[in-house]
């Protein structure tokens, strides 16, 4: 069984905190171990869960088809995904899709330098399933709870009066970003209060 | 102290009560043994304790145990790697081995659950039958990746015992989104040997070669909660309910389209990205799937949003 490698867990993160996390690294120099996106607030990620919006769906490939999606997430930020001919499932199923739908993505996520420096994040979808607004609303409160801990672990191994103890991929995160970690705060805030928000006005049939 | 006046020791004291010897007299045999002829040290121990043995009159599993002064512990209660203990219960489950070094291996159960229990071929114990009550008494335990195990050695009595066991379950409950839905699921086909359950590739059975195979439905998921992820089986029932497919629905669609992964296909368009919780007993790396319920009522959002305010 010691063969069997350990399955990467699927990391619950909000577009915000996903399209600032533009540091990518291994953890071995064999050319196929895993590449890992650092998340700003301090964890590795190889692979992603997702459960939004998706607004729009395009082909940009130019010989072959390879489709853009666009899937937004309780904040109005938007995750981008892009399937081609190595993703035949998910590509089909941006296909089909017609927007707006929710739909639960499961991928890998890939970083993509522009010409003028820029890093983009993006995902490689593994699966795209449709999903109904409760699993939505789920994924929501996951997301908030999962960022909220790594937040926390953040603030824990950055305070100045904190114990030596730090964790590898928080003082990472210290290293490589500068980023307001208060953002990610304000971001999973945002996003409870627009579930609540929908449950007031269910409870309002005249609204 | 040396290796040999250790082993000297410990024989010593197995055999002071019945015997007239003092420890340098069984460090000398073992000296003898292993400096002189060249005797591995495990083999010099055990030859020696025989001799004591014959001259005793006594049995080999007269030995330890008794005065073992080992904690008598239960499944449940074994939560540390590296303690000798005693422990009574049912050999549940063999498995195949996947190494010579290992002689058996398989799950040990009591009245608080299962443990999984390794017996090595070099510490040549007895054979443990499957569905056997026995007293193991001078075994240590293990740890890997937080599971616990005990492992036979050279000095552990069986014994097996006259009774039955109530073997406690010890089923978990696992939630998240379904993550992956794994080749190997779906409709599959199983090799129809006697005893062989394996699953065919392209109509061949690892072991048996090409086989008309028998067709049964099952499901290798993977859950994940963000934190944790738990690979998941469903058999047939479980397939069947959690899909609504049936074996004979399944076969009918792989009959339509002539391929059976068009079964797997729809279970992924139906399942993949959903959030459920599982119950059933662990085997190996897997949670064997009795009950599973669809997580579909929303989570409650204010808790978490009072904590996501204060910090």
């Amino acid at each position: 069984m010691a063969t069997t490698p350990t399955r990467e867990v699927a990391r619950r993160v909000f577009a915000g905190e996903f399209n600032d996390a533009t540091y990518t690294f291994k953890e071995s120099d064999d050319e196929r171990a895993p590449v890992y996106l650092l998340l700003p607030t301090g964890e590795r990620a190889n692979r992603v869960f997702l459960v939004g919006t998706l607004m729009e769906t395009e082909d940009v490939g130019d010989d072959s088809e390879y489709w853009q999606g666009q899937v937004i997430d309780p904040n109005g930020d938007r995750y981008y995904m892009y399937a081609g001919q190595y993703q035949p499932d998910a590509a089909s199923m941006l296909r089909e899709l017609e927007p707006p739908a929710y739909i639960s993505v499961v991928g890998k996520p890939r970083t993509y330098e522009t010409d003028d420096g820029e890093v983009n994040v993006s995902i490689r979808p593994e699966s795209i399933t449709e999903v109904d607004a409760a699993t939505r609303d789920r994924w929501v409160v996951e997301t908030a709870e999962r960022t909220l801990e790594r937040i926390g672990r953040y603030k824990d191994g950055t305070a100045e009066d904190g114990d030596a103890t730090v964790d590898e991929y928080v003082a990472m995160a210290a290293e490589e970003y500068d980023l307001p970690i208060e953002d990610y705060r304000r971001q999973v805030v945002e996003a409870l209060e627009s579930l609540e928000d929908d449950e007031a006005v269910a409870a309002e049939p005249d609204a | 102290m040396t290796d040999l006046r250790t082993q000297a020791t410990e024989i010593h004291e197995q055999f002071e009560d019945q015997l007239e010897i003092s420890v340098d007299d069984v460090e000398e045999r073992l000296d003898t043994l292993v400096n002189e002829y060249k005797v591995p040290l495990s083999e010099a121990r055990r030859s020696v304790t025989n001799t004591y043995l014959d001259e005793a009159g006594m049995e080999r599993d007269e030995l330890g145990g008794g005065g073992s002064g080992n904690d008598r512990v239960q499944v449940a209660d074994v939560d540390a790697p590296e303690e000798w203990v005693d422990i009574k219960g049912e050999v549940t489950e063999l498995w195949e081995a996947n190494s010579d070094a290992v002689a058996q291996v398989g799950l040990f159960g009591d009245e608080t659950g299962t443990i999984k229990f390794t017996k090595w071929s070099k510490s040549d114990l007895p054979e443990l039958e499957e569905g056997n009550v026995y007293d193991l008494r001078n075994v240590v335990t293990d740890e890997y990746e937080g599971r616990f195990s005990v492992k036979l050695n050279r000095t552990t009595v069986i014994e097996e015992l006259d009774e039955e066991i109530e073997v406690g379950d010890d089923d978990v409950s696992v939630e998240g989104a379904l993550v992956d839905i794994q080749s190997g699921s779906g409709l599959i086909k199983r090799c129809p040997e006697e005893d062989c359950t394996r699953v065919l590739q392209n109509g061949r059975c690892n072991e048996h070669g090409e086989v008309e195979g028998e067709f049964d439905l099952r499901i290798k998921g993977v859950l994940d909660d963000g934190e944790e992820v738990h690979e998941i089986l469903f058999n047939q029932e479980a397939t069947e309910n959690l899909t609504g497919i049936t074996l004979e629905e399944a076969q009918e669609m792989a009959m339509d389209a002539l391929d059976t992964s068009v079964v797997a296909d729809e279970m992924r368009a139906d399942l993949l990205g959903k959030y459920y919780r599982v119950t059933g007993p662990t085997f190996r790396r897997y949670v064997l799937v009795d009950e599973v319920e669809r997580l579909s009522e929303p989570a409650d959002a204010e808790a978490v949003l009072i904590k996501a305010r204060s910090i």
